[in-house]
């Protein structure tokens, strides 16, 4: 039986606060966009709802991406707060 | 020529490195970041760095490659420390060498203003009303529109 795409999922400084952990395994029967990915993980859980809405930056496999980014295969998805470094 | 560290810096040191043995380059610009002690209108007692380590040396090395390629620069070394730090406390160092100094100059400003807006790092500033994050600066997004 196919598995389908295993996505790990990562999420850091206010957004890991907020979720309550900093990883998580997540899996989807396809191929999709992080768009797609956000809704999905919205609907598994409406606790992701204020946690993805609004300003959050995406990164796959460690390289900022925007919504429309298609999610290869057991990549590594990264949501987190503009960043505040420097 | 990345480093990203607990560990404080010290500027003669990177200074040093920079024009040793470096008989081409005529300019050296260096930039320090330091911890204030007053952010968005509250008294800062310390902050915490957090950073996503495997993304990190990626997104920097990234932005010092695109001023490589925009400017003719000769050395590059760029630090950012994580962590606990305090007032006063060093927290980035940006050094840049070139033939003259219009190249490094600007590319200084030009990996600041990507790295604030691009380097996955976040601020904890510990207040005496507690903690919270630090919000992103528009000032900031806007000051990378430039290039």
């Amino acid at each position: 039986m196919e598995i389908g795409n295993v996505i790990k999922v990562l999420f850091f400084a206010s957004l890991r606060e907020k979720v309550g952990c900093d990883s998580m395994i997540f899996s989807l029967d396809d191929v999709t966009t992080v768009a797609e990915l956000k809704k999905a993980l919205i609907k598994y859980d409406p606790q992701f709802i204020p946690v993805l809405e609004g300003k959050v930056l995406s990164a796959v496999n460690q390289e900022l991406v925007n919504d429309n980014f298609k999610i290869p295969d057991d990549a590594e998805v990264a949501f987190f707060p503009p960043v505040t470094g420097g | 020529m990345i480093r990203v560290t607990e560990d404080d810096f010290n500027v003669a040191d990177e200074y040093r490195a920079l024009i040793n043995d470096n008989g081409k380059d005529g300019a050296v610009v260096f930039f320090v970041g330091l911890v204030r002690d007053m952010n968005q209108g509250s008294k800062i007692l310390n902050l915490q760095l957090e950073h996503y380590p495997a993304m990190t040396e990626k997104a920097l090395q990234r932005i010092v490659e695109q001023a490589k390629s925009r400017w003719q620069l000769g050395r590059v070394k760029l630090i950012h420390r994580i962590g606990s730090l305090s007032i006063n406390d060093q927290i980035v160092f940006v050094g840049v060498t070139s033939q003259h100094r219009e190249a490094s100059f600007q590319a200084a400003q030009f990996i600041m203003d990507y790295l604030k807006t691009e380097a996955p790092f976040w601020k904890k500033e510990r207040t005496p009303e507690g903690e919270r994050w630090v919000d992103a600066n528009d000032k900031d997004t806007e000051a990378k529109s430039r290039w």
